[in-house]
């Protein structure tokens, strides 16, 4: 039985089709249920793969986490550039049209209400790299070593003073890379309608090199994504040791929390504190 | 609404990492039993085991084309 529903988005209920080629989660055809005025944009998903015991197996898969969440992006992906999509997190599962309908119903205050405040924005990406120069750091000292081994008066207090005098510089550096990163993460939230600040990247996940400084979202007008890029690139570290990157324009992912809504799961569900235990602020 | 030269995003496949900032701590969260359980695992909390062992050889570096 296929019963199962995959969630990817609520909107406002829309009259084109979705594109024919358009492919959802597991090779499924995304499709819109409408109920009232809201529409849930779903997909029906097979239980072996996504019902509650093999989907957390499954989500501990990297290969198969990343095909969904690459699916799951293509389909909202799809929504943005024809409407404003509030996008719901990676695996929202549902049992049925029945069950995908009491979700809309359940939250529609909520849904109606973030949707508008997000109705026509998008979310932009920027992140900041720096890298301390290691070579200078570590390279030339073998060289000075050798220097002041042959003159051995003093040797060891000038070995410490150059090595202070290095990591005073790599600390530099670092200093002078988060000014940077600040100054231009407070331009660009001058310029945003809000702000989210992500967890910094590890190098070892992004294959990055330098290290991740700044990983913030904005939420900008769609309108004025130009002049917010535009921004942006005038801004971006221009740097030896530093450099930037922009990502977008993606749903507002970032922003589907009310920062004026202390309790966002309470009109959902008041029925089940025990939610995800994960609310988390704005990290 | 690629803009700009710098901006890679017209060749290069979105990083995973970066769609996973979004997919995993973003988004709607529904709670209570409208959806399925796997609320119980705390997806943000994916992060982990599996991706640190895996990704970093398959994730192209975002960073080969640098502004």
């Amino acid at each position: 039985m296929n019963e199962l529903r995959y969630v990817y988005a609520v909107t406002r209920p829309f009259g084109a089709a979705l594109p024919k080629d358009l492919v959802g989660v597991a090779g499924s055809s995304p499709y819109q249920l409408r109920h009232h005025e809201l529409a849930a944009v779903v997909s029906d998903v097979p239980a072996t793969d996504f019902d509650a015991g093999p989907l957390k197996e499954r989500l501990e898969d990297i290969d198969w986490l990343s095909d969904t969440a690459r699916a799951h992006e293509a389909v909202v992906a799809t929504l943005v550039s024809v409407g404003s999509p509030l996008p719901l997190r990676l695996a929202t599962i549902c049992r049925g049209d029945s069950g995908v309908r009491r979700l809309l119903e359940a939250g529609n205050d909520r849904f109606v209400r973030t949707l508008e405040r997000l109705d026509g924005r998008v979310e932009w990406g920027v992140k900041v790299y720096a890298r301390v120069p290691a070579s200078q750091v570590s390279s030339p000292a073998p060289t000075r070593l050798r220097a002041s081994t042959d003159q051995a008066p003093g040797t060891g207090r000038d070995f410490l003073r150059r090595r202070l005098g290095e990591r005073r510089q790599e600390e530099h550096s670092w200093q002078s890379a988060a000014v940077v990163a600040r100054a231009l993460h407070a331009e660009l939230t001058s310029r945003a309608q809000a702000t989210r600040l992500h967890r910094p990247q590890q190098a070892k996940l992004s294959g990055a090199s330098g290290q991740n400084i700044l990983n913030a979202a904005y939420l900008v007008p769609r309108d004025d994504s130009a002049d917010f890029i535009g921004a942006v690139n005038r801004l971006l570290p221009d740097e030896p040791g530093m450099s930037g990157e922009v990502t977008g324009p993606w749903a507002p992912y970032s922003f589907t929390e009310d920062p004026s809504d202390d309790n966002p799961f309470a009109e959902v569900d008041a029925s089940d504190g025990d939610v995800v235990g994960e609310r988390e602020e704005r990290r | 609404m690629t803009s700009t030269g710098s901006d890679p995003l017209a060749e290069r496949q979105v990083a995973l990492v970066d769609l996973l900032d979004r997919l995993l701590a973003g988004g709607v969260v529904i709670s209570g039993d409208l959806t399925l359980r796997i609320a119980d695992v705390d997806l943000v909390r994916i992060d982990l085991k599996a991706l640190i062992s895996s990704v970093s050889a398959e994730v192209p570096s975002p960073w080969e084309v640098g502004p």
